[in-house]
């Protein structure tokens, strides 16, 4: 049986319009203009996956596959176009500089959650704010002038084998030092973020049991942040694999296949800043392994997301 | 829901209680509680009778809550919270400098208003007290665990599903697991603030059982704003009310009247007291 609005409206009650009184153009005019900005952004993203793409594939027309991901040394200059090297000097500078990053911003993060005051809270979170807003080549000017020297001239040289050799100029340990330094901001800001939005609840029913405030801190709230933690070391980590001008100045500029502190690397990001910046000519199979190193790095970052997102997934503790 | 749960066991009015707590766990002694300048209650004297039931009722903004709070060093979390005043437990003075608040809470636990589980298993949950704590157990973990959940009526519902996220219960399962995990820690106090105003009749009934059945082993303090509950599972009652202070107008709460919950609901002898609880307050 259908029923219309006229059926039921019988002739005493007045006439009921429950029609849009207006076009409402503004807001359909609104809506169009947020959703130009959203397929921007995507359209930007694969534009520049597209570009990527197609000059990593004229690079693969000229370097088969087997050469690019062999052991070896990276020297386009003489026809050699190994990867290998490259990755290694980022993994090595990303990893000496996570392990000051993590412990020191999750440390940070769990004392201005829930140890510092609101008041110590209220003046420390926005100067550790500003700090993650400065210029990474301050940072790289810190590192040249000032770290390098000093850890070159304390350099541990009674160590026994390679780590007792003094280093040169520029080298990797002082750039991940000043890089570790650099992501701590970041880290910590979004693991506090993530661990003042666990609910007060949990925090006292913890207490309630006798937990002591480190535990209540280690065992439930970091637990229930997991995920946010998480979101924040992978933030850290890409941010550590794409940083350019730090590596640059600081990290030297021999491409070694090496996990010592004190060798100088070329990572991927400073070969392609130097590459690109050097006067190449256009369409030399030189100026394409920019691309072919773009994309490994890009296929690095988005991999490095996909484990991350898996153990989200995996090890959230979801409050309501 | 499952039906398993007995009647209550005894109702209150059957059971003979003494006239005065004969050795009371829990004595507050000239207790003042100040948030900052705001005295916030008003000089209380309470004793809290071992393996009883004692309500603390009144209407909202009293200050049952802050007692209650300050029974097991609680308050301690609110920046502001200042005591006057001795709470004892078993005769030593909660707050002497000497005194860690935190071995306090492991011999007074504490049931919340709002089901707070923890966003881990159900078994985790009950767990987690035993662990932190460094108990040692006179049986297994899993045996304790099961123990516990046995005694807050919730095992026969949860024990094929212990690995699954306490959140998958429903709010009287919650805040019985609640209850499950206060217990895990044997604690001798268990301190419960309005446990049953998130949850349904059935789900009520089924934790005030659960409350009469611990009396045995525990002593139990319970905030509550429904007088039949008071009423149905309480030895003890306490009537707080707020009362403006004449200069600055703020409601400092203080108490009543405490006596045998017969007597309070039958026979108080405040007029306040006989409003109250006749539904005349206003
Ligand atoms: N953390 C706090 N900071 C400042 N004032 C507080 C705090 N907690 C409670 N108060 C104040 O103390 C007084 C007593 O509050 P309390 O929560 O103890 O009342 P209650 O009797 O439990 O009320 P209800 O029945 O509504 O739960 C109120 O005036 C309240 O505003
Ligand atoms: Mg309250």
């Amino acid at each position: 049986m259908s029923t219309t609005l006229s059926d039921v409206q019988d002739g005493e009650t007045p006439p009921i319009n429950l029609g849009p009184s207006s076009s409402r153009l503004g807001e359909k005019a609104i809506v169009g203009w947020l959703l130009l900005c959203a397929s921007l952004s995507v359209l930007i993203t694969v534009g520049i996956v597209a570009a990527l793409l197609g000059d990593t594939i004229r690079f693969f027309q000229r370097v088969p596959l087997s050469e690019f991901f062999r052991v070896g040394q990276w020297a386009p200059w003489q026809g050699d176009f190994p990867v290998f090297n490259l990755v290694m000097g980022t993994l090595n500078i990303t990893m000496y500089a996570l392990i000051i990053a993590i412990p020191g911003g999750l440390g940070a993060a769990i004392w201005l959650s829930e140890y510092a005051s609101n008041r110590t809270r209220k003046i420390v979170k926005p100067v550790i704010e500003v700090l993650e807003g400065v210029p990474t080549v301050a940072y790289g000017l810190f590192a040249l002038l000032f770290i390098a020297p000093m850890l070159k001239s304390v350099w541990p040289t009674w160590l026994p084998g390679k780590l007792g050799q003094e280093p040169e100029l520029q080298f990797a340990g002082a750039a991940a030092l000043v890089m570790g330094v650099m992501l701590i901001p970041t880290i910590a800001s979004i693991s506090e973020d993530a661990m003042r939005a666990v609910p007060s609840g949990l925090r006292q029913a913890a207490y309630g049991l006798g937990s002591t405030k480190m535990q209540v801190a280690l065992k439930v709230v970091v637990p229930a942040a997991l995920s946010g933690i998480v979101a924040a070391f992978v933030l850290g980590i890409s941010r550590g694999i794409g940083e350019t001008m730090l590596v640059l100045m600081a990290a030297g500029a021999t491409p070694n296949a090496s996990l010592w502190p004190n060798d100088s690397v070329l990572t991927m990001t400073a070969f392609i800043a130097r590459t690109a910046g050097g006067d190449i000519s256009h369409g030399s199979t030189e100026y394409y392994t920019i691309f072919a190193v773009g994309s490994v790095l890009f296929v690095m970052t988005l991999g490095m997301n996909m484990i991350a997102d898996f153990f989200v997934r995996r090890f959230r503790e979801t409050y309501e | 829901m499952s039906d398993a749960h007995a009647p209550l066991v005894e109702a209150s009015a059957t059971r003979t209680v003494p006239d005065a707590p004969l050795n009371p766990v829990i004595e507050a002694v000239d207790l003042n509680i100040y948030y900052g300048s705001f005295h916030a209650v008003y000089d209380v004297n309470l004793a809290y009778g071992k393996n009883e039931i004692t309500a603390m009722i009144g209407p909202s903004g009293c200050g049952k809550s802050t007692v209650l709070r300050c029974l097991n060093r609680m308050n301690d979390l609110v920046a502001s919270a200042r005591v006057e005043g001795t709470v004892t437990y078993h005769g030593i003075n909660i707050y002497d400098p000497k005194v860690d608040p935190i071995e306090v809470r492991r011999h007074i636990g504490m049931v919340f208003q709002k089901p707070n589980p923890f966003p881990k298993s159900i078994y985790d949950n009950v767990a987690y007290g035993p662990k932190v704590t460094g108990m040692k157990l006179e049986s297994s973990l899993d045996e304790h665990v099961e123990w516990c959940l046995r005694k807050a009526a919730l095992w026969d519902e949860v024990k094929d599903k212990l690995k699954e996220s306490a959140f998958s219960l429903s709010g009287g399962q919650q805040q019985r697991l609640c209850i499950a995990r206060a217990i895990a820690t044997k604690p001798d106090v268990i301190l419960m603030d309005e446990p049953c105003s998130a949850l349904d009749p059935i789900a009520t009934a089924a934790v005030e059982d659960l409350m009469v059945e611990l009396r045995n082993d525990y002593t139990i303090i319970i905030v509550t704003h429904n007088m039949q509950q008071a009423a149905r599972v309480s030895d003890r009652t306490a009537f707080f009310t707020a009362r403006p202070d004449e200069t600055t107008g703020n409601r400092t709460g203080l108490l009543v009247e405490f006596d045998k919950t017969t007597t309070i609901f039958s026979n108080p002898s405040d007029q306040r007291t006989e409003d109250y609880i006749s539904g005349r307050f206003g």
